[in-house]
């Protein structure tokens, strides 16, 4: 998903002495195989991600490992590993998160039975750095993100930030990682950016189909190309590290609107829609994949919060489709939108 | 040589000419079936266009609808946009005190909600063509009724059937069962009206505040029954303009007059050889879709490729 494979690798390949395979970008030919095996109706994440199961294990992978959960997520990973068994495929399935859970005692015995010599201090320590590099990356995302519709020179964001996870998969200890780290985000600070008259949008909704841009047809691209500053709350140090206490702030801040949480990210997304209007934001867009329930529930409460501060709101639904016409037409007319607004 | 603005608005059933004075009243119109093939609509149609307006000169031409970009570098367009602002933009210019704008077109359905001549919300259809002007014409031909008569039909009916609202495959079998139990062909024409209004309701105006004036326009605007329906349930009057079918094509035809670059166009540009070929590229596993453009025969544009590499 997106660029984490890269700190995924990193953790696996220095905790576990296996071959660890760095799995394929998402291509046209992922969804076609997750499609394939996959229920009809089943939202998109689970067509991606069994795509990129099956694209390992042509890969030569035989262990696999899957995590997930928050909505049907969460159950996602045992019926991956049913359809991969139909098939008559030999591989081990890991599952980190069962019915919705994880236990760090279990985790510790997989890890045990895949590689025996598992040291679990060894484990942690590369863990800390782990969840460090991922803490940088979305940091540095978050920049990004709000000047890559300005930049002078095209590709110039983007060319720093692959060099920057390329040089991540080679640090060794925390010291190198933040030398690394300040290093790329100077480079970053001194590309050149244009600023007039910005126009903000900030993006929500159902967390892969944001954090994946094969997903949503690199919504991202097309609206910095549209010179939009773009903000994004949702990514992996957020799910893993933050949300816990951060969902907490929204319930009570968005009070008027909602009182308990409708699973996965609604909750949090109502209330990122009311912060977003109250800091000023020129409009706000959804996403989310076809048939994704939770976000479904909270679409008409994101609707009314954007009426209440007369913010516009646009929802897009994703599904495995190719063509993306329809998407940029209803993008221009977004932003033509957001122009007059401004204008007058 | 009076001075002329074109527009044309190239949807998946129809494309819509209209050519503008410097006063943006309307000099001539044109309305053709797309008939699948865009490139071969335009030129028809600029062809008719020049036949009719010898002594215009062209300032501005303007492109919108789902082809519009690359019809824009066809006829060589001083300004590309997308339907949803050159609807806006022609409805506001007969109506500037409009409120609610309601569109059916071929493909696509659209409400566009604006306060003081600017647009505030919009929403379209999902990828769908749920209760759109296509999905009206093929039931048409199944009940083998001219779709000109669709609606005058529909009027006359006292008691339409209910008909499934939400989907045009279940809709599609509620028909055939209350056609194959006996029920009248006019009923259930009224029928297929009421369920494309609900339709239109629940899917693209959900969450939506409808105020009048409202101007319902679109190919399907032509269809008193589904205008009927449309009053009938929001309880208020619905316009619907003589040029309604023509609102993408004046509004971008405006669009073009008010972005003018100085530069002169005339007709005979469509005479230019314009083609296009399409390929798939195998140098990685996303097979994108590649289409390049030839204009006089030269390569002018590529699209499609994901990675940039490839044109």
């Amino acid at each position: 998903m997106g660029d984490y494979a890269v700190p995924a690798y990193f953790l696996l390949s220095h905790i576990l002495r296996n071959e660890i395979i760095m799995p394929n970008k998402i291509t046209a030919r992922t969804i076609e195989l997750g499609t394939k095996y996959s229920p009809e109706f089943v939202c998109t994440p689970f067509k991606y991600t069994l795509g990129t199961l099956l694209e390992g294990i042509e890969n030569g992978a035989h262990i696999l490992i899957q995590a997930g959960g928050g909505c049907r997520y969460g159950y996602y990973a045992e019926l991956q590993e049913q359809i991969i068994k139909d098939l008559n495929i030999d591989c081990e399935f890991y599952n980190l998160v069962t019915a919705g859970k994880t236990n760090v005692k279990r985790i510790y015995h997989m890890m045990k039975k895949i590689d025996p010599k598992f040291s679990c201090f060894k484990g942690l320590y590369y863990l800390s750095i782990t969840k460090k590099m991922i803490f940088y990356m979305d940091s540095l995302d978050h920049y990004i993100r709000a000047n890559i519709g300005f930049e002078v020179e095209k590709g110039s964001f983007q060319k720093v930030k692959e060099e920057m996870l390329e040089s991540f998969l080679k640090i060794k200890n925390h010291k190198e990682l933040k030398k690394c780290y300040q290093k790329y985000k100077q480079k970053l600070e001194q590309i050149e950016v244009k600023k007039e008259q910005v126009l903000k949008v900030g993006i929500i909704g159902e967390l892969y189909t944001l954090m994946e841009p094969y997903a949503n047809y690199e919504l991202e691209k097309v609206l910095a190309s549209m010179n939009l500053e773009i903000k994004r709350y949702t990514n992996v140090y957020y799910l893993l590290f933050e949300k816990r206490k951060q969902v907490k702030k929204y319930l009570k801040n968005a009070s008027s609107y909602i009182t308990y949480q409708m699973g996965a990210d609604a909750a949090d997304n109502i209330g990122r829609a009311k912060e977003l209007c109250e800091q000023g934001y020129d409009g706000i867009i959804h996403i989310k994949s076809s048939f994704c329930t939770p976000e479904i529930g909270a679409m008409p409460i994101i609707n009314k919060v954007c009426s209440d501060y007369q913010v516009p709101v646009v929802f897009l639904s994703f599904d495995a489709a190719t063509s993306e016409v329809g998407l940029k037409t209803r993008l221009e007319a977004f932003f033509d939108m957001l122009e007059m607004r401004k204008k007058q | 040589m009076r001075k002329g603005y074109l527009g044309i608005d190239i949807g998946s059933i129809s494309t819509k000419g209209v050519v503008l004075d410097e006063q943006n009243e309307i000099l001539d119109s044109l309305y053709i079936w797309t008939e699948g093939n865009p490139i071969e609509a335009v030129k028809r149609l600029v062809k008719e266009l020049a036949n009719r307006l010898e002594d215009v000169e062209l300032y501005g031409i303007g492109t919108t609808g789902s082809a519009r970009k690359l019809i824009g570098l066809m006829v060589d367009a001083n300004i590309v946009k997308n339907e949803i602002t050159a609807h806006a933009v022609g409805t506001t210019h007969f109506y500037p005190d409009v409120r609610t704008i309601l569109e059916i077109g071929g493909q696509d359905s659209k409400m566009i909600l604006i306060k003081n001549g600017i647009i505030t919300d919009y929403a379209m259809n999902t990828l769908c063509a749920a209760g759109t002007g296509s999905f009206l014409s093929s039931q048409a031909k199944r009940l083998g009724v001219e779709i000109e008569d669709f609606g005058r039909l529909a009027l006359t009916s006292k008691s339409p059937v209910k008909i499934a609202a939400r989907c045009t495959v279940f809709a599609e079998s509620d028909l055939i069962h209350k056609a194959q139990v006996g029920y009248k062909k006019e009923d259930i024409v009224a029928g297929l009206s009421r369920s494309v209004v609900l339709n239109y309701l629940n899917n693209v105006g959900k969450g939506k505040k409808i105020e009048s004036p409202i101007v319902f326009q679109g190919g399907v605007s032509k269809n008193e029954g589904v205008k009927k329906y449309f009053e009938e349930i929001l309880q208020s009057k619905v316009i619907v303009d003589p040029n309604s079918h023509l609102m993408g094509a004046i509004g971008i035809a405006l669009l073009a007059h008010k972005n003018e670059d100085g530069r002169k166009r005339k007709f005979s540009m469509i005479d230019i050889p314009f083609d296009t070929k399409g390929f798939e590229c195998e140098k990685c596993s996303n097979h994108c879709e590649i289409l390049r453009i030839y204009k006089d025969h030269q390569m002018i544009e590529a699209w499609g490729s994901k990675c940039g590499k490839v044109s």
